[in-house]
């Protein structure tokens, strides 16, 4: 484990380019890391796939390829594949749709919140995988495809548990309010359900991820930085943000766990929250 | 490479407008994504759950089965152990009522046996008596006749004579008598 992470921090650091400017000033990684990519495939068209968008496929399928590896023959006494796939997949079961959500509810959206959690994970992880080092997740489409999803989803639950109108009134007009608070209350729970609930889900993710990112680059392309282009005493101050980075990236291991299960049990709970009679 | 922060700030809203093809690069691998949770990750999750959960449940209704009949035999095996205490019970109370059948039966045997004895014996000695009786008149006969000729051979003159010796005879009859038995 600890030699796999120096490995990978290694092998960012060498293949970050050289973050020294043509005047030998140190250049902070910005927000050139995102947008303005190269295309590798199909420039120009809607197909067009750039790094990122590759790293981010890349990490959809293996996940699924692992998840069809480890449930392809599945039997009673599981092979230990299938054994860890099932405690990951009951981790979401148990942890996030039946505590949240109940039996019945919990059984109906397992599919869209494993779907959620597996996809994100596998995205997020790429951010410290050596050759990837980016998440698949820190390009906006990906969040806010899933922001969406977690958006149609929680209404859907609302019409469908406690019908149009009702799932309305309960969610602009919430009983045991004084009638003039609506004038108040109404326009801030609109705003929060209806527009405040997928941004925050799509931008809490994105940013995270893209931060994480930043951290690491800057870490490592400041170690590069002291360490090649000024050398002598520097140096030593590239051990330590070498050391920086180690950090960081373990870090990162933790927020892309946390960020996916923070997305999953969001959207389970708003879609509680519209599936309930009253809240 | 950014020359002013004006445009670095524009550039930034880029980092939240996705292009199309991110757009398209997200709903399509989403979509599979779901396809493949919804049509093979869980059902197969969910039959693996249930076939564990029906195997758990399938042992604890064998095991329960497998009490049901465990206690059925012992409930029949107390029955036929009752069963056979009763007959046991019925067979020594019928042994020993006959046993005391037996015992009256034989008893009224010996004592019907004992009085056929007695009373044959009391035939046979009433039969002795009569055949020493006929004997002894017998005797009496012909001793009465040696008797007589004694008597005549002396003088029968004498009433009180003859009757003292009649009777001195018949107390040595009575002598000899006592004598024999």
């Amino acid at each position: 484990m600890e030699t796999a992470l120096s490995t990978s921090a290694l092998v960012t650091a060498s293949l970050l380019r050289p973050f020294a400017g043509e005047d030998g000033q140190f250049k902070a990684p910005g927000i050139d890391e995102f947008v303005g990519l190269p295309a590798l495939f199909f420039e120009g068209t809607p197909f067009e796939i750039n790094r990122i968008i590759m790293v981010r496929l890349i990490a959809l399928a293996i996940m699924v390829l692992l998840m069809y590896l480890a449930l392809r023959k599945s039997r009673l006494v599981p092979t230990r594949g299938q054994g860890a796939a099932e405690m990951a997949l009951d981790f979401v079961r148990v942890q996030i749709a039946e505590q949240i959500l109940g039996e019945r509810l919990g059984r109906r959206f397992l599919p869209l919140l494993a779907s959620l959690f597996f996809a994100i994970l596998a995205m997020n992880i790429t951010g410290i995988v050596p050759f990837a080092n980016i998440a698949g997740t820190s390009l906006v489409g990906m969040p806010l495809t899933m922001a969406l999803v977690s958006y149609v989803a929680f209404i859907y639950a609302g019409i469908r548990e406690v019908g149009g109108w009702p799932f309305i009134r309960n969610a602009l007009f919430p009983p045991g309010v004084p009638p003039v608070l609506y004038l108040l209350l109404a326009p801030v729970e609109l705003i929060n359900i209806f527009i405040m609930r997928p941004v925050s889900l799509a931008l809490r993710l994105l940013l995270n991820m893209m931060v994480g990112h930043l951290l690491l680059v800057l870490a490592f392309a400041a170690t590069n930085f002291l360490v090649v282009n000024v050398g002598g005493a520097a140096a030593a101050f590239g051990a330590l943000t070498l050391f920086g980075g180690i950090v960081i990236t373990l870090f990162e291991l933790l927020i892309a766990v946390l960020q996916a299960y923070v997305f999953t049990l969001l959207t389970a709970v708003y879609i509680q929250q519209a599936a309930s009679d009253h809240h | 490479m950014l020359s002013s922060p004006t445009i670095a700030a524009n550039a930034g809203i880029a980092l939240f407008l996705p292009p199309v093809y991110d757009i398209v690069w997200s709903a399509v691998p989403f979509a599979l994504i779901l396809a493949f949770f919804f049509f093979f990750v869980m059902p197969r999750f969910r039959k693996i759950l249930d076939e564990r959960a029906e195997l758990i449940e399938g042992g604890i209704a064998k095991a329960e089965a497998a009490q049901a009949e465990a206690s059925a035999q012992l409930e029949e095996y107390n029955e036929l152990l009752a069963e056979a205490r009763a007959e046991a019970g019925r067979i020594r109370e019928q042994a020993r009522t006959d046993g005391q059948a037996i015992l009256a039966d034989l008893k009224q045997q010996a004592q019907s046996e004992a009085a056929r004895i007695t009373a044959t014996a009391q035939q046979q000695i009433e039969a002795e008596r009569q055949a020493a009786v006929v004997s002894l008149r017998t005797e009496v006969g012909t001793l009465a006749i040696q008797l007589a000729g004694g008597v005549i051979g002396e003088t029968l003159t004498d009433d009180a004579k003859a009757t003292a010796i009649v009777d001195r005879f018949l107390a040595d009859l009575d002598a000899d008598e006592k004598a024999t038995t």
